[in-house]
């Protein structure tokens, strides 16, 4: 696949080559240390911190002309952040692009992990807010680089069990901390909890870019991912009674659209390529059905 | 089927296009050009390039063109440009004891060697809005009477003078701290990610990029009460100075051109060395162009920040270094209030769902004593 021609006055994915050497180096202490939060010489991108600006430059920093990306945002190609950062490697890539989870090299990712699982081969790279899962039980860095040297977790589970005893549940539904390797405990950046076990040993690669945080994380194919829980409290992912709307999954994670102002709404499924697929080869079958019936 | 807030590149497109039109107002008006902006708001250009640490004027004013004046959008616009700029030198030390004055004041001596030189001030204009700036501008400007006085500072201007600095008297008599060089190469936060407790220089460069309105506020905080370390305007001085570089091929210094820049030193409260005599400690301020509240502003919270070195309890928001320093960056904080517009119902979906599941389970149960 040949590339298209990059941005004038830009270098191929607009970092130039230090850069991009600085963030391999990061990211290859990330992948030997899974879990384990590298910092790295974040640099500015001509997009706001906090719109994925980590994700990109670890997107940048491994890119290749043959590579084909995807970029999803609360698991759909159409939001529009996501339609705006594949415009922009496209812009200065010249790289192919794709919809389709199947047919990507690299997918870039805020909130979701693709319903179809991953294959080996495959990056997923998360935008990432707050990297440190401890931050908002102790907003101090100095604080929480020691207790992560030290494993200290316990104000985690302490956490986690105060929110059972005055909830009843575990009231974490996204960004629900996992324990990496058996060593480090990690955000899995704010996907739902939902997408939590998709982690466990799978064969893909996971990046993680935190650019205002100046942060870059991974877990390494096939490695433990554990989201934290109790033995009598064991951890469980969302369900709905509905099914998706369109493609009649029971199976996905389903967003909620309200349809009017009356208290009308529907749910369909977050991946939208997902759905699509599915939903094109239920049409597919209803149309072989019908052509056997005529015959 | 009706899908909110998901919208493609046409939306997008649409959207840079009535930007563009905000930006230009009515097109009956002539369009600001990017030198009239450099020449005429010379403070919205100093904070830009100080904030978005390059020191080009002209590429300030683009950003704030492009931006629409909307001064933290310059900033950014000029931090992307910047991260695409190759390295090739660092400049040495500017020497601004050797600066071009064209204004030096100081609040702790009622006259001094060279005096005090007011130069171009808001300090004493008495705040009412003059309507003859509404008359719609002719080309008369050229030709018309220069006010009066404008003489004499004109001539002023153009004899701008080399002074000795204030605080030196004081150093002389051994009366404050001395700022010492160690000889360490500088840091540099946009290469190296903060690491806390950092170092005095990687502190001051957050501190000149970081916002002047939270510097503002936290710096006189300080003088409310929250970590006060009594302050003096030792010395303010605003004017040129030479930038050097020395290239290893070269083996000496060859200057580069003249840059503006606004420096502040502050006196403050004294304390007790190791050998027992009381001493002044001091709080550094510096920005690019002319840009005396942050440059001040700076100066209040480098001095907060030196609570360790002092044995001062850090007590108050100004003496956290974490606290301040990771919150100062205007592109950083911008950027992630403003990520609250992204979508997030797969979050909110996941609470909508926890929450009703907590409705459906009942009451919630007692904490256990």
């Amino acid at each position: 696949m040949n590339a298209h021609a990059v941005r004038d006055g830009y270098n191929f994915a607009y970092l130039d080559e230090q850069t991009k050497r600085m963030i391999r180096r990061a990211l290859l202490k990330a992948v030997a240390i899974p879990g384990y939060q590298v910092p790295f010489g974040g640099r500015e991108m001509p997009m706001p911190y906090g719109w994925g600006t980590g994700g990109m430059q670890v997107t940048a920093a491994v890119i290749g002309a043959d590579d084909v990306l995807k970029v999803i945002d609360q698991g759909a190609d159409d939001t529009t952040n996501a339609v705006s950062i594949r415009a922009f490697f496209r812009d200065l890539t010249g790289v192919a692009t794709t919809e389709r989870t199947a047919d990507a090299s690299l997918i870039q990712t805020r909130h979701r992990i693709p319903e179809q699982p991953l294959q080996a081969g495959q990056i997923l790279i998360y935008q990432v807010p707050i990297p440190d899962p401890l931050r908002f039980i102790e907003p101090s860095e100095v604080e929480t680089r020691k207790m992560h040297a030290l494993e200290d977790y316990g104000v985690m589970h302490v956490k986690l069990y105060e929110d059972i005893a005055r909830h009843g549940h575990i009231a974490t539904t996204y960004a629900y901390p996992v324990l990496v390797n058996g060593r480090y405990v990690m955000d899995p950046s704010p996907i739902p909890k939902f997408d939590n076990p998709k982690m466990h040993h799978s064969p893909a690669l996971q990046l993680f870019g935190a650019g205002r945080e100046k942060r870059i994380y991974a877990v390494p194919p096939f490695t433990d991912v554990q989201s934290l829980d109790f033995e009598d409290h064991p951890f469980e992912i969302q369900r709905w009674e509905q099914s998706c709307a369109i493609c009649g999954s029971n199976q996905s994670f389903l967003d909620e659209v309200i349809t009017d102002d009356k208290g009308g709404k529907m749910f369909i499924c977050s991946d939208t390529d997902y759905c699509r697929s599915r939903s094109h080869a239920v049409d597919q079958a209803v149309d072989q059905a019908a052509k056997e019936n005529a015959a | 089927m009706y899908v909110a807030v998901k919208g493609g590149e046409k939306a997008i497109e649409n959207a840079h296009q009535r930007l563009a039109e905000r930006r230009r107002g009515d097109r009956a008006q002539p369009e600001l050009s990017v030198v009239q902006i450099e020449q005429q708001m010379p403070f919205a250009v100093a904070r830009v390039m100080t904030e978005g640490s390059i020191c080009d004027p002209t590429l300030a004013a683009l950003a704030i063109k492009q931006a629409g004046g909307d001064l933290v959008e310059a900033i950014f616009l000029l931090r992307a440009y910047r991260t695409t700029l190759s390295r090739f030198c660092s400049s040495l030390p500017l020497d601004t004891t050797a600066m071009q004055v064209n204004r030096r004041i100081s609040a702790i001596y009622k006259d001094l060697p060279g005096g005090q030189r007011l130069g171009p001030t808001f300090d004493y204009s008495h705040r009412l809005l003059d309507f003859s700036l509404m008359a719609a501008a002719d080309d008369s400007w050229a030709q018309g009477p220069a006010p009066v006085g404008a003489d004499e500072a004109r001539a002023e201007a153009a004899d701008p003078e080399t002074l000795s600095r204030v605080l030196q008297i004081l150093e002389r008599e051994d009366l404050i701290v001395t700022e010492q060089d160690d000889g360490a190469a500088p840091a540099d936060i946009t290469r190296d990610p903060p690491s806390f407790p950092c170092n005095r220089s990687a502190r001051l460069q957050s501190l000149v990029r970081g916002d002047e309105g939270f510097l503002l506020a936290l710096g006189y905080s300080t003088q409310r009460g929250y970590g006060r370390n009594h302050p003096f305007a030792g010395e303010i001085r605003v004017g040129e100075v030479e930038v050097l570089i020395a290239p290893e091929e070269l083996g000496f210094a060859v200057s580069i051109g003249d840059i503006e820049v606004t420096e502040c030193e502050l006196v403050n409260g004294f304390t007790h060395g190791a050998d027992e005599d009381a001493r002044f400690t001091r709080g550094y301020g510096l920005t690019f162009g002319y840009a005396e509240r942050k440059a001040m502003s700076m100066a209040l919270v480098d001095r907060a920040l030196q609570a360790d070195d002092y044995d001062e309890e850090r007590s108050s928001p100004a003496q956290q270094e974490e606290f301040v320093l990771a919150h100062c960056d205007n592109v950083e904080a911008a950027g992630f209030v403003s990520h609250l517009k992204l979508p997030h119902y797969v979050d909110f979906q996941s609470e909508l769902e926890l929450l009703r599941k907590l409705r459906t389970a009942g009451a919630p149960q007692e904490i256990p004593a």
